[in-house]
């Protein structure tokens, strides 16, 4: 006997369903679980002061620093090598060997797990070029790991600006370089940014990479060349030895909050940029 | 901790250069992570009282400590383990007795064992709480990671040249041990003697408890010695700092945080 | 027409990095991890389980088929999770329900690894201790963390290719008196499939991949594990686990282990890539 197509169709529906259903289910446990008991140990203090005894006193001020310093850097290395090459891929070549070679690095890029770039960071700019265990060394590392979230966002968006806007610039006698970066990218800019946010998003987030590149002194770096704890890798710590539950979850509710409003952040804006030009 | 600690000692090569945090005088202390939180209280207070200073506290582990000291990166390292004879033209500062307590969950029944059960424990011989005379449930064995400095001296305390169960978890720090054997009943592990809570119980082995005074006598078994490594006398802030660890405040302070103390 | 030239070059330049970043990964990875596959042999390294650094022994080949055990189990929970998760938002969802749910579900990706393994350690693996029995820690909590781990990876990508494929497929099938669910198994999944697969291999490579929570959540036992209650390690795990401590012969042991990870995440990346490119 077979059934009737309508009722199988009712049934996949259902089991689709419930099955998105349980996988948002996941998404809400994991935001609330940490918000709940997270943010109530989140006060102005816990923010602005420094941790005292290895996490389990004080704040994490110097982990917020360390953070915004190894992203910042990361971002500020990564930004111009990400554009440029979305820049060099969708405005000075056709598709052909080359552009075939760049695509396929910044794919396989951005496959390369983080404890291989870890690896890597580790011993190219902490051995090899003696930075040490440092806010640079992480930050080199991490801008490799944004890379392709770059180019890949930067390419889209710059694909995305229409091509009568070229048309009319060239119709004026413009460059194609004056066209670029007078017409397309101030187009493009709102997708070139959504990467620039979701690579911050992603290095917030990282731990491995920073870890064996960045390393977990708990003070505030002074230099370049100090080690810095991020608040992912402040947060392992304090979770992982048990130092302080409350601090860890408060750490982790700053942390994922941040990254989650920035990702939501993002994309609104890479949407608003489609509707535009869609 | 141990993947934490490794390559803080890499951030001390840099950290070490003199000069670099301006009219401050400073020191790095570079080795294990068993000393490190005791060495950072340490650090910490002293800091209070001389603000002039400024100690950097690495981990790394023993033997990259030891290392950093003898080519000159480090003023002063921290050893949980023993100087090997190659090692033996550093000047060695014991600081403080630590017990290698074997803990399980408080509400295990166990209160003592036999060092040759501890090492069939972890030769994988004894699998099952019955071999012990307790309620038959199999054994949760938790061991440190290959090269940490806890593992080695527990090793050469207790595994008699034998290696340890492949079917052991293994975990990289003293306290995420803890954590384990605080969350399971029917967990066993080894951590620092300083780092045991409440939420955890130490056994006695072979039926002394490792207490302060059985630890400070050696009647108990698992006892190591937490060193400061110098590459000569240390002289100008690292003399200072040592004599502050070894003065009566600095000894208190590291009986307070549960290690046991050299100096009476 | 110099400047536009020069403007070329420089980018073409800059268009190198990720190629040129790539190749200093690939080259110092095997610089540092090759000398102690060819001391100990090949053989030796990735078919022996005896894995004993600092006392000469270098096999990990336990953790190689823990690495595959975690990933499979990864996949049996996280590829119909996204499959069906994809399959609801293009082809059963109306539009503007979408547009929320797939930025919704898309967060999952932002959520950082160490709270996924957190999380792990405080909810899943007392239950399995509880409940099922063993440490807790196992192949199977590792399974199920990296399972909802990459859900974002495999519902994006399955996603892009269900919309992908064109409007009329689906007209046509529904003209000829199929059901929407019909049109969608027969006809839109089928079309979709190498994306699909492209999907699904990514998505393994993110398990394979992935540290900080298996390391959490696994137990790292060097044992072959002989079930899923079992505590395993995984290549990544046995990297962060020891490098804080390595040195010498045990260190570049733990960088081969990088080359043998390296080499099966640039296989998965590489069919992947293949895969897209065949269609």
């Amino acid at each position: 006997m077979r059934l009737d197509p309508r009722i199988t169709q009712t049934l996949a529906k259902a089991l689709l369903w419930t099955l998105t259903g349980f996988t948002l289910l996941i998404l809400i446990f994991i935001i609330v679980d940490i918000s709940i008991k997270g943010l109530p140990h989140v006060t102005a203090a816990f923010l602005f002061q420094e941790p005292h005894d290895m996490g389990r006193a004080g704040g994490i001020f110097s982990t917020i620093v360390s953070t915004a310093y190894i992203t910042l850097l990361a971002i500020l290395l990564a930004s111009p090598l990400g554009v440029g090459t979305a820049i060099y891929l969708t405005e000075y070549t056709r598709e052909g060997w080359a552009t075939r070679i760049i695509r396929f690095g910044a794919e396989c890029l951005a496959g390369v797990p983080s404890i291989i770039l870890g690896l890597f960071g580790f011993v190219l700019f902490v051995m090899k070029l003696g930075l040490g265990w440092s806010v640079l060394s992480g930050g080199l590392t991490l801008a490799i790991m944004v890379l392709p979230i770059i180019i890949r966002t930067s390419e889209e968006a710059i694909k995305a600006v229409p091509q009568d806007y070229r048309t009319a610039c060239y119709s004026l006698g413009m460059s194609q370089w004056q066209t670029i970066t007078r017409i397309v990218l101030p187009a493009a800019l709102p997708g070139i940014t959504t990467g620039i946010m979701l690579s911050v998003g992603r290095s917030l987030g990282e731990t491995a990479v920073l870890l064996f590149t960045a390393g977990a002194a708990p003070r505030t770096p002074a230099t370049l060349f100090d080690s810095g704890r991020t608040m992912a890798v402040h947060f392992y710590i304090l979770a992982r030895e048990g130092i302080s539950m409350p601090n860890a979850y408060a750490t982790a509710a700053i942390l994922m909050i941040s990254i989650l409003l920035i990702n939501l952040a993002a994309y609104t804006l890479m949407q608003r940029l489609m509707k535009r030009y869609s | 901790m141990g993947l934490v600690g490794g390559l803080i000692f890499l951030a001390a090569l840099g950290g070490c250069q003199p000069g670099k945090t301006g009219a401050q005088h400073s020191l790095v202390v570079a080795g294990s992570t068993s000393v490190q939180p005791f060495a950072e209280k340490l650090a910490e207070i002293y800091m209070q009282q001389h603000p002039q200073m400024r100690i950097d506290v690495q981990g790394g582990g023993s033997s990259a400590g030891i290392y950093a000291v003898s080519n000159g990166a480090c003023d002063l390292g921290a050893s949980s383990r023993e100087l090997v004879p190659a090692e033996k033209h550093l000047l060695e500062i014991p600081i403080a007795y630590d017990g290698i307590a074997v803990i399980v969950h408080p509400s295990n029944p166990l209160t003592n064992l036999r060092l040759e059960d501890l090492r069939a424990l972890f030769t994988g011989k004894i699998t099952d709480w019955r071999s012990l005379g307790l309620p038959p449930h199999s054994i949760h064995l938790i061991t440190r990671e290959e090269g940490s400095g806890t593992r080695e001296a527990f090793e050469s305390m207790v595994m008699a040249q034998q290696e340890i169960t492949p079917a052991a978890l293994v975990q990289d720090s003293n306290g995420s041990v803890r954590e384990i054997v605080a969350g399971d009943p029917h967990s066993l592990g080894y951590i620092s003697a300083g780092l045991v809570d409440h939420r955890v119980k130490a056994v006695a082995i072979d039926g002394i408890t490792p207490s302060r005074d059985n630890i400070k006598t050696h009647a108990y078994k698992l006892v190591r010695r937490f060193l400061l490594v110098a590459r000569m006398t240390p002289g100008g802030p690292a003399k200072e700092f040592v004599d502050f660890v070894l003065s009566a405040p600095g000894q208190s302070l590291l009986e307070a945080e549960g290690l046991v103390g050299m100096v009476e | 027409m110099g400047r536009g030239k020069f403007v070329e070059r420089v980018l073409f330049f800059l268009a190198l990095s990720s190629i040129g970043s790539l190749a200093l990964i690939t080259f110092f990875i095997f610089l540092e991890g090759l000398p102690l596959i060819l001391h100990t042999g090949l053989k030796d390294f990735v078919a022996s389980s005896h894995w004993a650094p600092t006392k000469g022994h270098f096999g990990i080949l336990a953790m190689i088929v823990s690495s595959i055990l975690v990933t499979l189990g990864a996949m049996v929970l996280g590829v119909p999770l996204g499959l069906a998760g994809a399959i609801t938002l293009a082809e059963f969802s109306p539009e503007r329900l979408k547009r929320i749910l797939k930025p919704t579900l898309e967060l999952l990706a932002g959520i950082p690894s160490v709270v996924y393994g957190f999380l792990g350690v405080i909810w899943l693996v007392p239950l399995i201790r509880i409940y099922l029995g063993g440490p807790g820690l196992s192949l199977l909590a590792g399974s199920l963390i990296l399972g909802i781990m990459i859900l974002p990876t495999v519902i994006s990508i399955s996603i892009d290719a269900l919309t992908a494929v064109p409007q009329l497929y689906r007209e046509g099938s529904i003209a000829l008196g199929a059901t929407r669910w019909q049109t969608v198994r027969r006809v839109v999944l089928p079309a979709a499939s190498s994306g699909i697969i492209t999907a699904i291999i990514l998505g393994m490579g993110r398990a394979v991949g992935e540290t900080m929570a298996v390391i959490m959540v696994a137990g790292n036992a060097l044992k072959l594990p002989t079930s899923v209650l079992a505590p395993v390690r995984t290549l990544t795990s046995n990297i962060a686990l020891e490098l804080g401590y390595a040195a010498g012969r045990h260190r570049e042991a733990l960088f081969a282990t990088g080359i043998v990870l390296f080499v099966i995440i640039m296989i998965l990346n590489l069919s992947a890539t293949l895969i897209t490119r065949r269609r």
